[in-house]
């Protein structure tokens, strides 16, 4: 049966779908603050200002923003080979290994625009070979990829919860973390970025690899759109079949995605361990790896959606700070209630307004094309 | 004149800017067999959507058996007496005959009760109308041509005495096909009437009353049968005249360029689905493989093609072997001259969200024209594209738009050009035609006839009996994943329709 549909401009597809999903899930959002008996509207203003009001705030949520970039656009990769790479998390903390290695051996010998290329390196080699096990069980045993991947995070986080205790703890130290970098392990801030802009900042984590984590998302954008591998990558997405027809072997697209998946996803611990806190402590990754599962739903998988929605999420994180701090009814588990609405309404949902918003279209609709949606059924 | 059993005056229909129906008004008598007919997309499946009340229109009256009826749901339509046979069967596989027949209709809360009384109205049902089958027999254990049976008396059953049908054919052989036909009019006979859509001419010369042709939404014109003729009906349908005969002179059959021995193919389960196969292909003819949907040709056509690993056989493409059973790989056969459009043209031949340009290059993707050091170079692809579609006449005319805002006929293009501007040395063609509209058959047939003539050795996979007749030079027959039989272009439908059946091989069994 034929079942025509007005096509949406790439406007209304990729801005206003995602505004609206957005909009939905802050709606839902503020009724669950009303429900805990805070003001809603009061809470939105405390939440924008504590993200955004101040140049130290900005500078915290393009930090955070910075992380969920690189989380983002590693579930992206994965996304568009129609692979669900859950385990960011994971390589992510065992990305910030190969940070740490490399900062540990040469911050006493080279500047840090010497050890930056090394440990960028590191950590995307680290992070590719943690993706690489589950890509290899997906490919040749044909394990599901979202069981293994979220297994390797649970994995991940014993290993380097054994390597910092047993093996990179100084001596002398009681926590388990490694000894702090000297300068040549330590990553330039941004402060005057932003200072640039007018913007006051006294101390804030926003480093130079935020200016990487833009570099990659084109990069990105290049490979998938630009690229024979990206075009072969895409080819699987959407159609398994399609791709083995057209000789793209299988294993080999899924194991070269899921390096590609999981190199990103380990450049993210530049940001927090290069960057801020300058040392390798547990638990630095703190659910960056999973908020880049909600960051690429939301900015459907495309680097241009994902910039957007890092910051949005950066704005969540560290206005949810200021949020808590300030509403004694509200704790930081109201953002992840708000994350959860978002991956919601942006991802599980997001078709949901879709037919009325074509239908809305198409009486428009001179620019609109019908198409067949479903093969013909006799018609 | 009879009374009406169906009147439609005015059914309007929009989706969005699709016009789907346009103002129709058509007068079904009672107690006739109704064809009809027209191109995809032409609005039949949205008209009879719209009387079985899966849609409703937007403006216009219908009328069942003199009465202005309200139909929002199909349990409305049945309640009415109105009967669909879907193209695909709405069967449970692994329930009874009879359970199928009750399902929805069960009328009681113990299931035992309505199934006895079920089976003494299947008796009578059976009975009166000549539609034997087993109540008690699985229906996944029925051939298909018996599960259309169980879909009809499941209408029946409800009471139906209109009886709508949509492209009922499509997975038949010809015998099964006229045995409907058969039932069909003893229907009639009963007084029922029968709504046939179907874009076979054939059959509606064959066994309908009437018949009206729709075009773009609109209903053009209702013809009785018997005074109309194939070749009018093919230039309503289209709005414009249209070779229905492929003319093509004698091949000249060259060297063997494909030829395949002993192939065997087992599917995911290990059910043997194709067996010990052998044939060759020679440069310059179309062979043609004849067989009813589900006898190992899909499997034929992967394994040739190197996307589904054969258990056994040798294969020589061009004087060279080429190792089916292990390293073959489509990509490799595409560098040694096999261009391949596949059945599956929806999930195989094209990657329906792609622009049109980027399945232009699908399977060619690697080669050097396209590139641009490590990147594709967009403009190139986008630039041969265009080429490809002014010169096989696709449109819209436009690279950059989505392939799944195409018309399947003009999909199917995109996969021909794409496959057959490669200049291949042999072209694996499964299904050329499926869901094709008419104009695009013609088309679509005189560019195969082209490549034989410049000596391509071809091989074509088709249900389509008529198809395999006229394109090919030699018609090999499959059944049960054998080859049962190999006739010439001459052959008649009668006699491939048996071995199509394997009848011949059965007898000679015993």
């Amino acid at each position: 049966m034929s079942v025509p549909f007005a096509k949406l401009p790439a406007w209304a597809d990729y801005g206003l779908i995602p505004l609206i999903n957005l909009a939905v899930a802050f709606l839902v959002a503020g009724l669950v603050v009303l429900l805990v008996g805070e003001n809603p509207l009061r809470a939105a203003v405390i939440l924008i200002d504590g993200a955004l009001g101040r140049g130290q705030a900005i500078a915290y949520t393009l930090y955070y923003a910075t992380s969920f970039i690189f989380t983002g656009l590693a579930v992206a990769v994965a996304f568009h080979c129609g692979l669900f790479n859950i385990g960011g998390e994971g390589q992510a903390y065992v990305g910030g290994l190969g940070v740490a290695l490399v900062c540990l051996a040469f911050d006493s010998v080279f500047p840090w625009w010497l050890t930056f290329p090394l440990a960028i390196a590191g950590s995307a080699l680290l992070g590719a070979a943690w993706a690489f096990i589950p890509a290899y069980l997906q490919a040749r045993r044909g394990s599901h990829i979202v069981i293994t991947t979220i297994m390797f995070n649970f994995i991940a986080a014993s290993l380097m919860v054994y390597l910092l205790v047993n093996v990179l703890k100084p001596a002398s130290s009681q926590a388990p973390q490694t000894r702090t970098f000297l300068e040549g392990g330590q990553l330039p801030k941004l402060n005057w970025l932003l200072e640039a802009f007018g913007f006051s900042v006294r101390s804030a984590p926003l480093n130079v690899s935020f200016l990487l984590a833009l570099l990659a998302a084109f990069l990105v954008w290049v490979l998938i759109w630009r690229t024979r591998l990206g075009y072969e990558i895409r080819t699987r997405g959407h159609s398994p079949k399609a791709a083995r027809y057209a000789g793209v072997g299988e294993s080999r697209i899924i194991i070269v995605t899921m390096l590609i998946s999981g190199a990103l996803a380990g450049m993210m611990a530049l940001n927090p361990v290069m960057g801020d806190q300058n040392r390798l402590a547990i638990d630095f990754v703190t659910g960056a790896g999973f908020v880049g599962i909600a960051v690429a739903l939301m900015g459907r998988s495309h680097p241009a959606g994902i910039v957007p929605a890092a910051i949005l999420f950066g704005i969540l994180y560290q206005g949810g700070a200021e949020l808590a701090f300030e509403m004694p009814g509200i704790s930081r588990d109201m953002i992840v209630i708000i994350q959860g609405l978002v991956i919601l309404f942006a991802g599980a949902l997001e078709h949901m307004f879709r037919p009325a918003l074509q239908a809305l279209f198409a009486s428009f609709g001179s620019r609109s094309v019908a198409a067949e949606a479903k093969q013909r059924g006799g018609a | 004149m009879a009374d009406a059993a169906i009147e439609l005056v005015g059914i309007d229909k929009r989706f969005g800017a699709v016009h789907a129906n346009r103002s129709i008004s058509l007068r079904i008598p009672a107690g006739t067999i109704h064809g009809i007919i027209g191109e995809n997309g032409a609005g039949k499946s949205t008209l009879m959507s719209i009387l079985y009340g899966f849609y409703q229109a937007d403006e216009g009256e219908i009328l069942v058996k003199g009465e202005p009826a309200k139909i929002l749901t199909p349990s409305d339509a049945i309640a009415r007496g109105i009967g669909m046979v879907h193209q695909h069967f709405m069967l449970v596989h692994n329930f009874t005959v009879l359970e199928n027949i009750i399902l929805g209709a069960e009328g009681e809360p113990l299931l035992k009760t309505s199934i006895a009384k079920a089976r003494s109205e299947l008796e009578r049902l059976e009975r009166d109308y000549g539609l034997e089958v087993d109540p008690d027999a699985i229906v996944d254990d029925l051939p298909v041509g018996l599960q259309q049976r169980v879909e009809i008396l499941k209408a029946l059953f409800r009471g139906a005495d209109i009886l709508i049908l949509d492209e009922p054919t499509g997975v038949l052989t010809p015998a099964e096909a006229d045995h409907l036909f058969r039932i069909l009019r003893q229907l009639k006979d009963e007084g029922k009437t029968i709504v046939l859509i179907t874009h076979k001419l054939r059959e509606i010369m064959a066994v309908t009353d009437n018949v009206s042709v729709m075009r773009q939404g609109a209903l053009v014109a209702t013809r009785k049968t018997n005074e109309t003729t194939v070749e009018e009906l093919a230039e309503l349908m289209v709005g414009r005249r249209v070779l229905l005969r492929v003319d093509k002179g004698p091949a000249k059959a060259g060297d063997v360029l494909l030829s395949v021995r002993n192939l065997t193919v087992k599917d995911a389960r290990g059910v043997t689905m194709v067996d010990n196969v052998s044939f060759d292909l020679r440069a310059g003819e179309i062979v043609g493989i004849a067989g009813v949907a589900g006898n190992g040709q899909t499997e034929l056509l992967e394994a040739v093609t190197g996307i589904r690993k054969a258990v056994s056989g040798t294969v020589m493409l061009d004087g060279r072997p080429v190792d089916l059973t292990g390293a073959a790989d489509p990509a490799d056969l595409r560098k040694r001259g096999m261009a391949h459009v596949p059945e599956d043209r929806h999930h195989m031949g094209l990657v329906l969200p792609f622009e049109e340009s980027e399945n232009a290059i699908l399977g060619y993707h690697r080669q050097e024209k396209y590139a641009k050091g490590v990147l594709l170079d967009v403009e190139a692809v986008r630039a041969d594209a265009l080429e490809k579609i002014l010169k096989y006449d696709i449109r819209p005319a436009d690279p950059r738009l989505r392939t799944a805002n195409f018309s399947g006929g003009n999909q199917q293009k995109i996969v021909l050009s794409r496959e057959m501007e490669q200049d291949p040395k042999v072209l694996i063609v499964g299904q050329p035609t499926r869901g094709v509209d008419v104009g695009a058959i013609e088309f679509i047939h005189k560019r195969l006839i082209d490549m034989r003539d410049q000596g391509k050795a071809v091989l074509l996979v088709s249900v389509e009996l008529d198809e395999i007749r006229s394109l090919s030079d030699r018609i090999l027959v499959m059944f049960a994943g054998r080859i049962v039989g190999e006739r010439d272009s001459e052959a008649t439908e009668g006699e491939l329709g048996l071995l199509m059946a394997g009848v011949e091989e059965r007898e000679a069994a015993e």
